[in-house]
């Protein structure tokens, strides 16, 4: 923790706080409590998107509270949650094709490319681009362009056109999942094995085993490449 | 192999793509491949006339941003739609120096644009840059026999600014096709709208267009209609099953120039609701595997 401290502003109210502190951090420094807004901690889970201006900037920011160094003259507001319509669907019972997710989000047709979700994602996803993806009919672009999406919502708070960006991203990743993506055929194999029992006496010598004979058989195991 | 930085659109990937398969093919035998420019995004789809709503011209003119930004100075699109939105939103910041500069501002730190991209419809690619005596001479069989009505719609045509030819009097897809020994036909009804986007809530009015249309086609005496755009294509092929005298074919002109440099099998004539198969054969025209009933 630095000596020198900085002052940010939480709901407007000033807190003095040591420097190098995350935004999550300082926020407990300045004496909340978080039973909201707050998860993993980790940058995994997109629970604590945080909105923020800086002093004298025009721009608004956004980031996730636990990976973002707080810094001199932030005003912060924390979003909890993000209040987001989410339609039902049964991914057994709809096809991947190029209107499916037009017909379960018909919002997506009112994008207009203005591109302001992608400035609000704190993982740098290209969240316009997808949704053009999803436009286009393009499910497995979609797929891949928002991976590395963790639905903290701060496309959807944004977006002039109401669009529900990681809900659409969720049903073109399983859509892909499901319907588009080449079958992991050793995956497979191994999925079979286990529903049928293949593996169960040897996870029940296992259990009866001591702690160093059960180390000792980690060590000294085989790992097989297979081709 | 020279390559054209291309403009898909949505359609012509989904649910029309016989255009982009046939086209593709046609091109490679010219000599071109086309290159999908980086990450494309919708064009907008209808070009927007509110003077003072810059937002609905954000997807065009980031498209051509990111073409510029690329090094590319042409845009070569196959879709009527995608070539008016995107080249009337150009011409419009190319005129409206403060529209541009506005436009350039709200996309903040992503990359300006100058207005140095030109937007092409494939049709003006082939007649001013391939040349209609180079597509002549890559022909295998020309379709001689086969009266064709070519079919230009509003968007290729209208407004005069972004007209691929003359608006009263187009002969642009009549020269194309002449170049493979097609005879073409002047229909009176081809630059008339074809029901447009009306086709989702008035099939019937759309089915009516489509009638007067083909019946224009038929008094010429066309054996069938070639077309460059995709929703042309569904209202008068598509519509044809609403109405009780149906059976004219509707291709799209690079459908054609396929079989003409016997390229069929880039053609999914399927995906047509009026199978063109049959007239093809009558007349010889059809080779490989779609040359066998």
């Amino acid at each position: 923790m630095g000596k020198n401290k900085i002052s940010v502003y939480i709901m407007g109210k000033e807190h003095r706080v040591p420097e190098g502190l995350t935004i999550m951090k300082a926020l407990e420094y300045a004496g909340y409590r978080l039973v909201r807004g707050c998860g993993c901690r980790a940058g995994f889970c997109g629970a604590c998107a945080t909105i923020y201006r800086k002093k004298g900037d025009y721009k608004l920011y956004t980031a996730l509270a636990c990976q973002t160094t707080a810094e001199s003259g932030m005003y912060l507001t924390q979003l909890p949650f993000i209040p987001a319509n989410k339609s039902e669907y049964d991914i057994e019972k709809i096809k991947a094709g190029p209107n499916t997710i037009l017909s379960i989000y018909p919002e997506v047709a009112r994008c207009v490319a203005c591109n302001t979700c992608t400035k609000a994602c704190p993982q740098d996803i290209q969240v316009m681009d997808y949704i053009q993806a999803v436009k286009r009919g393009d499910i497995t672009r979609a797929a891949e362009l928002s991976f590395n999406c963790l639905q903290c919502g701060l496309c959807t708070a944004r977006c002039p056109s109401e669009i529900k960006h990681y809900h659409v991203a969720q049903l073109a990743r399983r859509l892909h999942g499901r319907y588009l993506a080449t079958k992991s055929e050793p995956l497979s194999k191994r999925n079979r094995e286990l529903e049928e029992g293949c593996f169960e006496n040897e996870i029940d010598e296992m259990i009866e085993l001591k702690p160093e004979d059960l180390k000792k058989r980690y060590f000294e195991r085989e790992i097989k490449v297979s081709e | 192999m020279k390559s054209i930085t291309y403009f898909p659109g949505c359609t012509h990937q989904t649910n029309g793509r016989n255009m982009e398969s046939s086209g593709k093919a046609v091109l490679e035998t010219l000599g071109y491949q086309l290159e999908e420019m980086p990450e494309w995004i919708c064009c907008g789809t209808v070009f927007g006339l509110s003077e003072d709503d810059l937002f609905h011209q954000l997807a065009p003119i980031r498209n051509l941003a990111r073409v510029e930004k690329a090094g590319d100075e042409k845009l070569v699109t196959m879709c009527a739609m995608c070539y008016n939105t995107l080249g009337r939103a150009n011409l419009l910041v190319r005129k409206d120096e403060v529209a541009l500069e506005a436009l350039n501002r709200f996309m903040d730190d992503e990359p300006d644009y100058h207005g140095r991209v030109d937007v092409v419809h494939l049709t003006q690619f082939l007649k001013d840059e391939v040349g209609l005596d180079k597509i002549s001479s890559k022909v295998k069989r020309p379709l001689e026999g086969l009266k064709v009505m070519p079919y230009y719609g509003c968007l290729l045509l209208r407004p005069e600014e972004v007209s691929i030819d003359s608006m009263e009097d187009p002969t642009i897809i009549c020269n194309i096709l002449e170049a493979v020994g097609i005879k073409s036909i002047k229909g009176s009804h081809i630059s008339q709208c074809c029901g447009s986007y009306h086709t989702v809530d008035k099939k019937e009015a759309v089915a009516r267009r489509s009638s007067e249309i083909i019946s224009s086609a038929r008094k010429k005496g066309a054996d069938m209609i070639a077309l460059a755009c995709p929703l042309c294509e569904f209202n008068l092929d598509d519509r044809q099953r609403l109405l009780s005298k149906n059976g004219m074919p509707v291709l799209y002109f690079t459908e054609l120039l396929a079989i003409a440099f016997g390229l069929e099998d880039s053609c999914d004539f399927d995906e047509h609701y009026v199978d063109p198969r049959p007239l093809l054969r009558e007349k010889g025209l059809l080779g490989g595997s779609n040359g066998q009933e």
